[in-house]
């Protein structure tokens, strides 16, 4: 069996982290090819029910990538994700998953290195973590 | 040479120079409906700001905010996207004719030879190319080739080739795939009527070579602040880690040198540069954040952070991050030969001499004008002041000694980027009133009626973009095709070669038609690439471009997995897939409007108020100007005189004058705002007149409601009537008053009601205040002693020549410490105040005729106008911003802004400007008909709403009510700005975003996962 390659679903928001997301392919920066972005308007819109419905359909990892403290250009959206991920790991870790699936990180459109050093960092650290459970369960 | 036809005329607007000034004052004229040229002539519009990563004093970057239009990306971006800006990269001002509003400008465009349109960033040519140069981006830490992107994110996106440096050896034309690149382009000549000329030229930093006895050239590890700027943001080589240049080690104990090429006549530059104080103290800052142990020091003469939260900041830089300050002046600086650590002596403020060792040495380098300036200046018959900078008239800072050329930013001299931005605004908003009335504004293209799309089953085309043969490279497209096929609603997919050419726009558009496709996908670049063009091309033909989904497969996927074909090439397919899935669910959108109320409020009537009146009115809107006093001019009354020797007095009765007479301006007096309501698309404020109350509707709100000075509680301040404040003895000089004659020694207390505990803030003006008195007071009586106990003399900018000429007429300067404070005694009558003097040692005894007291700056009380108007104060008091930096008038709803004295401690001049500038920002908000909505509207389910209010809780922008009578939520469509948190804040599903949706997320979801 060929090495295990994590999926990752990356929400980003439209004007930071995405646009850092098209800097790193500006600027050729390599990472793995393991991301899957989906892009919307503010990492303050990122539901809940998003990141465990991922989760629970297989994704290995969550990535969800806003604004600097700061820089939310909705002012106070990335704030609100901060919080709304702290509640939420508590529940993931009720749920079984390893609450390390779940990263936020700030990613400004300046910063297309932080971005594909951060695919990369992540997708090691899944590969190190091994296969999100689930899958087995829908495989079975 | 070619020549071209004269393009723009009597109504529209050259900007050159695109920096942060241009760039502002090109936005906010194109947003007021003009036709703006924006010149640069750079290969990249942007100026200085790209090198800056975070600013102070947030450290956060936050320069997206500038756009007149929020949410915004960076304004280079937003000036590149709008329809009304044409840029003009790469050219230069050859002659300007004809005068103020009908001038012809013939200016050339260098050539950049490459194609900007063909180049597709491959940077086959960049591999190939033999001549590799230092990088002028960042002062030449980094190399560059002969062919070259001037910095990542460069608009226009293209490469240049550098002429002086190119050997024309032809490798990079071979190598080129798509053919950009053509090395017998010519220079062209083209004209450019105008009818206003708006100058951004920016300023130069010193030439760090000048001051040789600090080693820079020499010795490796002295860097400019330019050079560390770029080391330590996070685009940097090192991801703004700070290593040594000699020998890429970690920096552990560097040095910061202020005072490089400024307050040093010795090399011609007389004054200061402003902003170096607190530059350096970021960079600083910023380089302990990512090193972590790094010891910084300063050498320093007086601090100066006088602008809005700066002294907080420079507090907050002793106190939290640890970097130690030394007042001092260098007496050299020697490298050591083997560790190329710098050795740094220098005399400290008691006279002593001590020894340090650094092991990187960091000089603040000031501001030059820029380089040829001379000449420009010359051929537009522009007058430069002593220092080089644009000569403006104190009481009309945006306009120059020619008619019709305004003026903004740093070409006035060093200033901050808020101060950029402002007088950026303010130049605007003086060539709008000079251009006025708006005669002609730029013809809207008219678009043919949108087919009724939307409702039927989707028929999805999918164009997939090999970008030059660029995707082929790593991704396999064949098999993307194959893929594509099995998608459900596909009906047609085509490989195409340059999706943003009008040859295969062209065909997209045939296809449409062709098949009677409803969806569109483009699997390509990035959208913010391709977005303008396709959009373009689909309202052309009536499609609705809210129908095009684009899938990024350049940018995320080809460029980024070179080397991994297949996984890319899965990746890409997934990429498309999840795409399609948007296509299939997403809805055409209509952007509805709300019409504008074409009437501004202001309230406060004194120099900033009546400013913005004037300047609104002068565009053509109604303003309705509220005053609480019984007449106009607030503070403006009681002052008589300025540094720069103009009148005050006159101004006054200018302005009054000009705000009587005008006919749109309607005055109120004696009036109280009572009541505010926020209507979708307009406010409604109730007044409260002598004679009774009014409703007022208006669409922008400016607050210029003032500010007054400190009532000092010490000093024997009120027990002894020789104790007086400035603008006491202001108002005595004036008057010629008698007992001055008699003064033989006055002493002058800085920072009283400043920089304490009270008002832990610097007020800006008091030092310029101080001296100002004092010189005058020398002149009426030549025998007066003046001293002045201060903490840091802050005459910032060309004040500083003012400061030097007071203690060149024998004006002494003591300092003192906030620990040390200043003690006032009264002995047998006679006052006298002790003070330790640190270059003595030792306290002195100074007899004191008059004390003269140089009280702060504080804002009226504005906590219940506050509350009225639903805007928020900051610690001091004083109306808060959206955002410090760059968009540091307005509030974070639309259509409020602050400006003058209850914005921040200002002198006239600065007022003035935030007064233009705040009726720029809001002329370009009344200057539409309508309002136009956000694409990506909130919407409520009623259905499902439970009246909980929770998303009226979290929207930013107060664009959610509760409907109280249905108890169900409301958005107020002219508000939203569609960032879709109130959508996550619903438990009920019945909160919902346009084309966000959450059953369309999830669906996208389901599609990104296997």
């Amino acid at each position: 069996m060929s090495e295990f390659e994590p999926r990752i679903v990356a929400f980003l928001c439209h004007w930071c982290t995405y646009t850092g997301a098209d800097l790193a392919g500006t600027t050729r920066q390599q990472y793995p090819p393991s991301i899957r972005v989906i892009h919307l308007m503010c990492s303050g819109a990122v539901d809940s029910i998003y990141v465990l419905k991922a989760l629970i359909d297989g994704a290995d990892g969550v990535l969800i990538g806003g604004c600097h403290p700061g820089d939310c250009h909705y002012q106070t959206g990335n704030y609100k994700a901060r919080r709304r991920l702290a509640i939420l790991k508590g529940i993931l870790n009720q749920m079984g998953f390893t609450e390390d699936r779940v990263l936020l990180k700030w990613i400004s459109a300046s910063e297309g290195k932080l971005f594909a050093d951060t695919v990369t960092k992540m997708t090691n650290d899944l590969k190190k973590m091994g296969p999100n459970p689930m899958k087995q369960l829908w495989n079975a | 040479m070619a020549q071209g036809k004269m393009r723009g005329d009597k109504s529209s607007a050259l900007v050159i120079g695109a920096g942060i000034a241009g760039m502002q004052s090109a936005l906010l004229l194109a947003e007021m409906g003009r036709k703006v040229f924006l010149l640069e002539q750079g290969p990249a519009i942007g100026g200085y700001f790209p090198l800056l990563d975070k600013t102070f004093p947030t450290n956060s970057c936050g320069v997206c905010f500038m756009s007149p239009t929020p949410p915004a990306f960076c304004p280079i971006y937003e000036c590149h996207l709008h329809d009304n800006i044409e840029l003009l990269p790469y050219s230069e001002v050859k002659k300007v004719e004809g005068t103020g509003g009908d001038f012809r400008v013939s200016i050339v465009r260098k050539p950049r030879f490459v194609d900007p349109k063909r180049c597709t960033l491959c940077e086959a040519c960049i591999k190939v190319c033999p001549v590799e140069v230092e990088r002028e981006f960042g002062g030449g830490l980094e190399k560059r080739k002969a062919i070259y992107l001037p910095y990542p994110q460069a608009i226009p996106h293209s490469l240049v080739i550098d002429p002086r440096t190119c050997t024309r050896c032809g490798e990079c034309v071979k190598a080129c795939a798509p053919g950009a690149i053509d090395l017998d382009m010519k220079e062209e000549e083209e004209e450019i009527g105008a009818g206003a000329i708006l100058l951004g030229f920016g300023f130069e930093p010193f030439l760090a070579q000048k001051k040789g006895e600090y080693g820079f050239g020499r010795y490796e590890n002295v860097l400019t602040s330019v050079q560390f700027e770029r080391l330590i943001s996070t685009s940097s080589p090192t991801q703004g880690f700070p290593v040594r240049v000699s020998d890429g080690k970690k920096m552990e104990k560097i040095a910061f040198i202020q005072c490089v090429g400024s307050r040093d006549p010795s090399c011609g530059q007389d004054h200061c540069s402003t902003i170096c104080c607190m530059y350096a103290t970021k960079q600083a800052m910023i380089a302990k954040e990512r090193a972590s142990g790094l010891n910084v020091t300063f050498f320093y003469m007086d601090i100066r952070p006088m602008g809005k939260d700066y002294e907080r900041y420079y507090e907050r830089a002793k106190s939290e991050y640890g970097i130690e300050y030394i007042r001092s002046a260098i007496s050299s600086v020697k490298e050591l030969q083997q560790t190329k650590n710098l050795f740094i002596t220098y005399l400290k403020e008691d006279g002593i001499f001590e020894e340090r060792e650094f092991d990187s040495v960091i000089l603040s380098v000031g501001f030059t004008p820029p380089q040829n300036i001379k000449d420009i200046a010359g051929g537009m018959g522009l007058l430069l002041n002593q220092q080089g900078f644009c000569q403006t008239d104190e009481f009309h800072p945006a306009q120059t000694s020619v008619e019709g050329i305004f003026v903004g930013g740093a070409f006035r001299g060093p200033r901050d980027i808020p101060e950029t931005v402002v007088e950026g605004s303010s130049a605007a908003a003086a060539a709008a009133s000079f251009l006025a009335p708006n005669a002609s504004s730029p013809s809207r293209k008219e678009y043919p009626m949108e087919g009724a799309l939307g409702e039927e089953i989707p028929k999805i085309g999918v164009f997939i973009c090999h970008c030059g043969e660029e995707l082929k490279k790593s991704l396999s497209l064949f098999d993307l095709i194959l893929g594509t096929k099995l998608l459900r609603e596909v009906v047609h997919i085509e490989e195409v070669g340059l999706a943003c050419l009008p040859e295969d726009l062209d065909l997209i558009k045939k296809r449409i038609g062709e098949h009677g496709l409803n969806r569109i996908v483009i699997a390509g670049c990035s959208h913010r690439e391709i977005r303008k063009p396709m959009e373009e091309m689909a309202k052309g033909m009536g499609f609705n471009p809210y129908l095009i989904e684009y899938a990024n497969i350049r940018e995320q996927c080809a460029f980024v997995h070179r080397d991994l074909p297949e996984l890319a090439t899965e990746k890409a397919m997934v990429l498309i897939r999840m795409a399609v899935e948007r296509a299939r669910r997403i809805q055409p959108i209509r952007k509805g409007s709300q019409k504008v109320e074409k009437r501004g409020l202001v309230v406060g009537g004194g120099v900033a108020g009546m400013t913005a009146s004037l300047r609104l009115a002068e565009q053509g809107y109604e303003v309705c100007l509220i005053e609480k006093e019984r007449e106009l001019g607030g503070n403006l009354r009681d002052s008589f005189y300025t540094l720069r020797g103009s009148n005050p007095q006159s101004l006054l009765q200018d302005l009054i004058q000009k705000v009587k007479n005008h006919p749109s301006i309607r005055p109120y007096f004696e009036t109280e705002i009572i009541g505010f309501e926020k209507r979708n698309g307009h406010y409604k404020t109730k007044i409260l007149r002598p004679d009774g109350e009014e409703s007022l509707e208006h669409g922008a709100l400016i607050l210029a409601t003032g500010g007054r000075e400190v009532v000092p509680k010490e000093y024997l301040y009120g027990k002894d009537p020789r104790v007086i404040t400035q603008r006491q003895l202001e108002k005595m000089i004036h008057l010629k008053d008698e007992g001055l004659k008699e003064v033989r020694s006055a002493v002058m207390i800085q920072c009283v009601g400043s920089r304490d505990e009270e008002h832990p803030y610097c007020s800006r003006i008091c030092c310029g205040h101080a001296v100002k008195n004092a010189l005058k007071l020398k002149e009426q009586n030549h025998s007066a002693q003046v001293y002045v106990l201060y903490r840091d003399v802050r005459t910032y900018g060309f004040y500083e020549t003012y400061y030097h000429e007071a203690r060149g007429k024998g004006i002494v300067f003591i300092r003192y410490d906030l620990e040390k404070k200043p003690e006032v005694a009264l002995e047998n009558g006679r006052l006298s105040v002790s003070v330790f003097d640190p270059a003595m040692g030792s306290r002195v005894s100074l007899p004191a005729d008059r004390l003269i007291l140089s009280a702060g700056v504080e804002p009226n009380d504005n906590r219940d106008l506050a509350k009225i108007f639903d805007v928020d104060l900051n610690p001091d008091g004083f109306f808060m911003e959206a955002n410090p930096k760059s968009a540091p008038l307005d509030s974070v709803d639309r259509g409020k802004f602050f400006c003058g004295l209850c914005h921040s401690p200002n002198f006239i001049e600065d007022s003035i400007s935030q007064g233009n500038a705040s009726a720029a920002r809001a002329g370009a908000l009344l200057s539409k008909e309508a309002v136009e909505e956000k694409a990506y509207l909130a919407n409520v389910i009623k259905r499902l709403c439970c009246g909980c209010g929770l998303c009226v809780t979290v929207c930013p922008y107060g664009a959610r009510a509760l409907n109280e009578e249905e108890v169900k939520a409301e958005v107020m469509e002219s508000l939203c700005q569609g960032c879709g948190n109130c959508v996550v804040a619903c438990r009920n599903g019945a909160s919902q975003q346009r084309n966000f949706d959450k059953a369309l997320n999830l669906a996208v979801l389901d599609a990104a996962i296997d």
